[in-house]
C-alpha cells in the first residue's frame, strides 16, 4: 500500500467536511473493497476518513411499511436482524449469501452500495425494493442511483446514511454464485408490492439494470410460467471467464422464475 | 504514526503504527503473534482470520488503525493455562489438520460460528468455512471436528 493518512471523525458533518477539503480522500465504511484495492495498489487516496465512530449509522428499525437500515449496518447484522427477518426475510437471506463469514461480519450495506459492484448483491435489492438511499444531504430513489459500472448518483463528498426500504408483500433474491468469491455471475431479486412488480438482475451485465418485460408479465400473472418465455438479450452482457454472455442472459430467466416461485412461497 | 492501545488476548498493549500497517503485520511482527498466517494476502484463504470484539476477521484486510479500542484474540490466546480450547481439542481429536498452515484460521472461524449456531449441522460448517481454504483438502476432518467442538464448546457452557 502507498501511505496514506488516517482519521477517525466523530460526526457526519466532520467526515463530508474533510471530503469536501481533501483531494484524493476515500470515506473507509467495513474496507472489505477498498483495502484489498488499496493493497493492490489500484488506488492510493491521500487519507481514509474512517466511519467507525459514527455508531448511530449501524441502527436497523422499521415504522410502518418502511424499513430503515443505517450506512454502517454490517452484513451479519443485516441477515440476522429480527427486524429484517420479520418484514423483508429475502433481504434477510440476501445479506447472508454476501462473501463469507468474515466479509459479512465487516462489510457494510452504504459501503457495497457506494462501491456499486456490478457483481454485487445489494444494488439488486434497492433496486427490486424501490428503496430510497438517504444521504447527508438528499434522498435518491434507487432508479437513479445506479448509474453504471462502479458509478453511483453520489457527490465526491456526499455520504450514504442510511437506506429507506418500503416492505413488499412478497419478494425473493436468486443468485448464481461464483464458487470463490461468492459473487453473482448472475442475480435476480423479484419483488411483488401494492403497486406492481419489480425486477432486478446484477452480475449480468455492467451495472444493475431492471426487467420491464418481466415487471409487467408478473404484474398480471405472478408465477414463474409468465416469464419462462421472456428471454433476455445476450447483447452487451458481461462475458468472462466464468461465463458468457448467452448463458448469463439463460440464467436471468431461469433465475428470476426461481425467485418468483420462492416469493410465492414466501408470501 | 497513530497512537494505537488495544488489548490483544487480555493483554493490553499500546503503539505508534503507521496507517497502513496491517492488523496482521502488526499481529506477527511487532507482537511476534505469528500463529496468525499470512496465506494469499488478498482476503481470500482464512489463515489470517482472528477474532476483533468476539466477532471472526481476516486481519489481512484490516489496518492496525481499526482495531485501536478493540480486543483482539488470536490462535495464541485460546488455551487457558496449558489445556487447549475445546475447539482446538476437537481438531487434534478428530485429525482436522494435515500440514496445519490453515488450522489457526478454521479454528479461530469455527468458534465464531459455534457462538452463533451452538449445534452447526455438516453443511452449516461448510457453508461457513467458504472463506477458509486448506489446500492440502482435508475439509471431512474439519467438518467433523468443527461439529465436535462446537457440541463441546455448548456443553462446556
Amino acid at each position: 500500500m502507498h501511505p496514506f493518512d488516517y482519521i477517525q471523525p466523530g460526526s457526519v458533518a466532520e467526515a463530508v467536511g474533510l471530503m469536501r477539503d481533501t483531494a484524493d480522500a476515500r470515506f473507509l465504511a467495513g474496507g472489505m473493497t477498498l483495502i484489498p484495492v488499496m493493497k493492490q495498489r489500484l488506488a492510493a487516496p491521500s487519507l481514509l476518513i474512517d466511519l467507525a465512530r459514527l455508531a448511530e449509522l449501524r441502527a436497523i428499525s422499521a415504522k410502518g411499511g418502511t424499513l430503515t437500515i443505517g450506512a454502517l449496518a454490517r452484513h451479519a447484522a443485516v441477515a440476522e436482524s429480527p427486524v429484517v427477518q420479520a418484514r423483508i426475510p429475502a433481504l434477510a437471506s440476501l445479506a447472508a449469501g454476501i462473501g463469507d463469514a468474515q466479509v459479512r461480519n465487516r462489510g457494510t450495506i452504504g459501503g457495497s452500495l457506494a462501491n456499486n459492484d456490478p457483481v454485487a448483491d445489494y444494488p439488486a435489492a434497492m433496486l427490486a425494493l424501490g428503496a430510497r438511499i438517504r444521504t447527508d444531504r438528499r434522498c435518491i430513489d434507487a432508479d437513479a442511483f445506479f448509474t453504471g459500472m462502479f458509478a453511483t448518483a453520489l457527490e465526491p463528498d456526499e455520504m450514504i446514511i442510511q437506506v429507506e426500504v418500503p416492505v413488499p408483500e412478497a419478494a425473493a433474491y436468486q443468485k448464481f454464485e461464483q464458487p470463490a468469491s461468492h459473487y453473482a455471475v448472475a442475480g435476480v431479486m423479484v419483488a411483488k408490492a401494492a403497486d406492481g412488480v419489480r425486477v432486478a438482475v446484477t452480475g449480468a451485465g455492467s451495472g444493475v439494470f431492471r426487467m420491464p418485460a418481466m415487471e409487467a408479465a408478473l404484474a398480471d400473472d405472478f408465477t414463474p410460467a409468465a416469464i419462462t418465455g421472456i428471454a433476455v438479450p445476450a447483447d452487451g452482457l458481461n462475458a468472462d471467464l466464468h461465463a458468457s454472455a448467452e448463458y448469463r442472459a439463460h440464467l436471468v430467466t431461469v433465475l428470476a422464475g426461481r425467485a418468483v416461485a420462492a416469493a410465492m412461497g414466501r408470501s | 504514526m497513530i497512537a494505537i492501545a488495544l488489548t490483544v488476548n487480555g493483554k493490553p498493549v499500546a503503539a505508534e503504527v503507521e496507517p497502513r500497517r496491517l492488523l496482521v503485520d502488526f499481529l506477527r511482527d511487532e507482537l511476534g503473534l505469528t500463529g496468525t498466517h499470512i496465506g494469499c494476502d488478498t482476503s481470500q484463504c482464512g489463515a489470517c482470520v482472528v477474532h476483533m470484539d468476539g466477532v471472526s476477521v481476516k486481519s489481512c484486510s484490516l489496518l492496525a488503525v481499526q482495531a485501536d479500542g478493540s480486543q483482539v484474540t488470536t490462535i495464541e490466546g485460546l488455551a487457558s493455562d496449558g489445556d487447549l480450547h475445546p475447539m482446538q481439542a476437537a481438531f487434534r481429536e478428530h485429525h482436522g489438520l494435515q500440514c496445519g498452515f490453515c488450522t489457526p484460521g478454521m479454528v479461530m472461524s469455527a468458534i465464531d460460528l459455534a457462538a452463533r449456531v451452538p449445534e452447526p449441522s455438516p453443511a452449516d460448517v461448510r457453508e461457513w468455512l467458504s472463506g477458509n481454504f486448506c489446500r492440502c483438502t482435508g475439509y471431512h476432518n474439519i467438518v467433523q471436528a468443527v461439529m465436535a467442538g462446537a457440541r463441546a464448546m455448548s456443553t462446556d457452557g
